[in-house]
């Protein structure tokens, strides 16, 4: 059978993929370069019997999606470092609260208001850690506009199953690249629904310790009359500052994650096996990799491609067999060595991991990686 | 008007036991605080109105105010501070067979949350926001609060506080609220109908209540115990009558209560999908 291809920017792969997912709230306010996801769903969400909202600020977004989150919704928002910025107390308030619910944060120039229309990867740190305190994530970082669809509608899935919030992180080249995609037919597309619990249910503890660490959620007016909140809490839902009780509720909720790798890492490996060199990049500086690989592998250089597609958690098992296997490694990044810093606290020898930076709004171009990794041979 | 207000004609009396988490008692809001007043007062009117537990959501901010929340057998989200309007308005959108209630202090509405406030009021989803003002930040210790009187001492305002108040009813109005109301915890009966009211009122509607701060505020400004702060309230409204049961008003303004301000204007969720409606029909031809 023949594939139908579909000319698709990357932002309205988001887009479409969230409502294939089962998105049906999003909440958002406008920020250059995410903004089409914003008007793509104000136009399609009415018509599947969705809300969508633009709110006063980004905070207010987060708030909302939380809210209709926890109203029972699949949902939304999308926004950019500035934006991201604003929304970290709430980000942790789902993570604390288990309120499933994706963020799209396409990376612009930064810091500050930085280069809102060039591309940069400033932001893995701040998805990971932006949020104070311990909490837990899951960020995922596709590198083309079908990987945005399939990573959009793996967010959310990841999000329902894991009860937690989930971003979705790329950059402003492939959030407006426009390239063929294959949209999955209706129907075929694999959607996941957060357990519920039982209305009938007496004795229902929102925060459970469920042996697979994720306890079901209750609807309002299903008859539970749950508590929620931010503060530190027991299953029951309500506060506690007891140091034992205190220490279980948050080791759960990031030993969820942290137990759960197997069914959250992916990644994607070209020609690592018998890789000398390897390359540890992600989104479009990923891209270049793969086109540099193939330059270099055509000279008969060993060198392969590892690509965290979940970013966070991060694929350390991957990542040290492969990097413990190559005598280098090389990390180009569109920062000042974020990724970097994460593999070299993964390999044997930390001076092994060299890196390549770009911090001026320009993608990294294959040939600036080959002629890299031609130097790091050389040496 | 509002399907989930169910008006019957026969109903046990209001006894508030019914609608609170005994297991979470003692409370722990300090003794003479005017927010278990206004919990009553929510409470009162909630039973009046017929309105199921089961269909009720308390959405509240930090602060004191944000704690009152947790102890109504109802669904209850504790958010983040300044935000349970913006929660809640995403709770209404995805979920209008719910009542929607907010609870908020003067902090966590007009400074942290101003932006929120205003915007809710321009939109006119219904959402009912309880506004406890007691004139503090009282949870973190006694610091000034855009609602603080002028002069009055805090623990960031070792000299009286030299800020211009909030008119918080007057902002609501001017930010398009289609309801806005302002009662004292010392008149519980008119608190519970105000409130009562502006459940009623299909849209976003806004009420003030003038609540006490005793442990700390009055402490600090020396407005006497409990029964002299709470008899103040009555001089703040009719200072020619009143004006000789405590030595010093509590605030220096005239206090205007009840509705204050009332319009009729489209509910926005209700728009909002009818709108929706329309382009389905639309794409449907």
């Amino acid at each position: 059978m023949t594939k139908t291809l579909t000319p698709v920017a990357g932002n309205h792969a988001c887009a479409l993929a969230a409502i294939a997912a089962g998105c049906r709230f999003f909440a958002g306010y406008p920020i250059t370069p995410s903004s089409e996801i914003a008007e793509f769903m104000s136009r399609e969400l009415p018509r599947v019997d969705g809300v969508f909202i633009q709110m006063e600020d980004e905070i207010a977004s987060i708030a909302a999606i939380i809210g209709a989150s926890l109203g029972g919704s699949k949902t939304m928002t999308a926004t950019s470092g500035p934006g991201f910025s604003l929304m970290q107390e709430n980000l942790g308030y789902a993570a604390m609260t288990e309120t499933p619910c994706v963020i799209i944060n396409v990376m612009r120039g930064g810091p500050s208001t930085g280069m809102p229309t060039r591309p940069a990867q400033g932001d893995i740190m701040q998805a990971r850690w932006g949020s104070h305190g311990d909490h837990p994530i899951i960020v995922v970082a596709p590198a083309s506009v079908q990987e945005i669809h399939s990573e959009t509608i793996r967010a959310f899935n990841l999000a329902e199953e894991f009860r937690t919030p989930v971003v979705v992180l790329y950059d402003e080249i492939v959030a407006h690249l426009m390239e063929m995609v294959e949209l999955p037919a209706a129907g075929t597309i694999k959607q996941v629904d957060r357990k519920w619990a039982d209305a009938a249910q007496a004795n229902y503890l929102p925060y459970a310790e469920t042996p697979d660490l994720v306890p079901p959620m209750s609807r309002p007016g299903d008859g539970h009359r749950v508590h929620v909140t931010g503060l530190t809490h027991t299953p029951d839902g309500f506060p506690t500052q007891k140091p034992d009780l205190a220490d279980r509720a948050l080791m759960r909720i990031l030993d969820k994650i942290e137990k759960n790798r197997g069914k959250i890492e992916k990644i994607e490996a070209i020609e690592t096996d018998d890789a000398d060199i390897l390359i540890v990049a992600i989104g479009i500086v990923a891209r270049a990799a793969r086109s540099a690989v193939a330059s270099l592998r055509s000279e008969g250089i060993k060198v392969g491609l590892l690509r965290p597609v979940t970013l966070w958690p991060f694929p350390e098992a991957a990542v040290r067999a492969a990097a413990n296997n190559a005598r280098v490694v090389l990390v180009p990044e569109m920062n000042t060595g974020q990724l970097n810093r994460e593999v070299e606290r993964l390999v044997d020898a930390p001076a092994k991991v060299a890196g390549l930076h770009r911090v001026d709004g320009e993608p990294i171009a294959p040939g600036e990686i080959a002629a890299r990794i031609r130097e790091m041979i050389a040496q | 008007m509002n399907e989930i207000v169910r008006k019957d004609a026969v109903r046990p009396a209001f006894d508030i036991k019914d609608y609170l988490r005994l297991d979470l008692m003692p409370h722990f809001m300090c003794p003479g605080c005017g927010h278990g007043i206004a919990l009553r007062a929510l409470l009162w009117a909630t039973h009046e109105l017929g309105i199921e537990k089961n269909q009720l959501a308390v959405v509240s901010g930090i602060g004191c105010s944000g704690r009152v929340g947790a102890y109504i057998d109802a669904n209850t989200y504790h958010t983040t501070h300044g935000r349970p309007l913006a929660f809640a308005t995403g709770l209404k959108l995805a979920r209008p067979d719910l009542k929607v209630i907010v609870i908020t202090g003067d902090g966590d509405c007009l400074a942290i949350g101003g932006n929120h406030l205003i915007h809710a009021c321009r939109r006119n989803l219904d959402i009912t926001c309880l506004m406890l003002n007691n004139e503090v930040y009282g949870m973190t210790g006694g610091q000034v609060s855009p609602t603080t009187s002028v002069n009055r001492l805090t623990t960031t305002t070792p000299a009286g506080n030299c800020e211009p108040t909030f008119d918080a009813c007057k902002l609501a109005e001017a930010a398009g609220a289609s309801f806005v109301g302002r009662e004292v915890t010392r008149q519980a009966p008119a608190l519970k109908n105000l409130i009562r009211a502006a459940m009623e009122h299909d849209g976003f509607s806004f009420v003030e209540v003038m609540s006490d701060c005793t442990e700390i505020y009055g402490r600090k400004n020396d407005l006497g115990e409990s029964p002299e702060m709470i008899l103040s309230q009555k001089a703040d409204m009719r200072p020619e009558a009143f004006g000789n049961v405590a030595d010093q008003p509590f605030r220096p303004n005239r206090l205007v209560t009840g509705v204050l301000a009332k319009q009729e204007r489209p509910e926005y969720g209700r728009t909002y999908r009818a709108r929706a409606a329309l382009e389905r029909a639309k794409k449907g031809r």
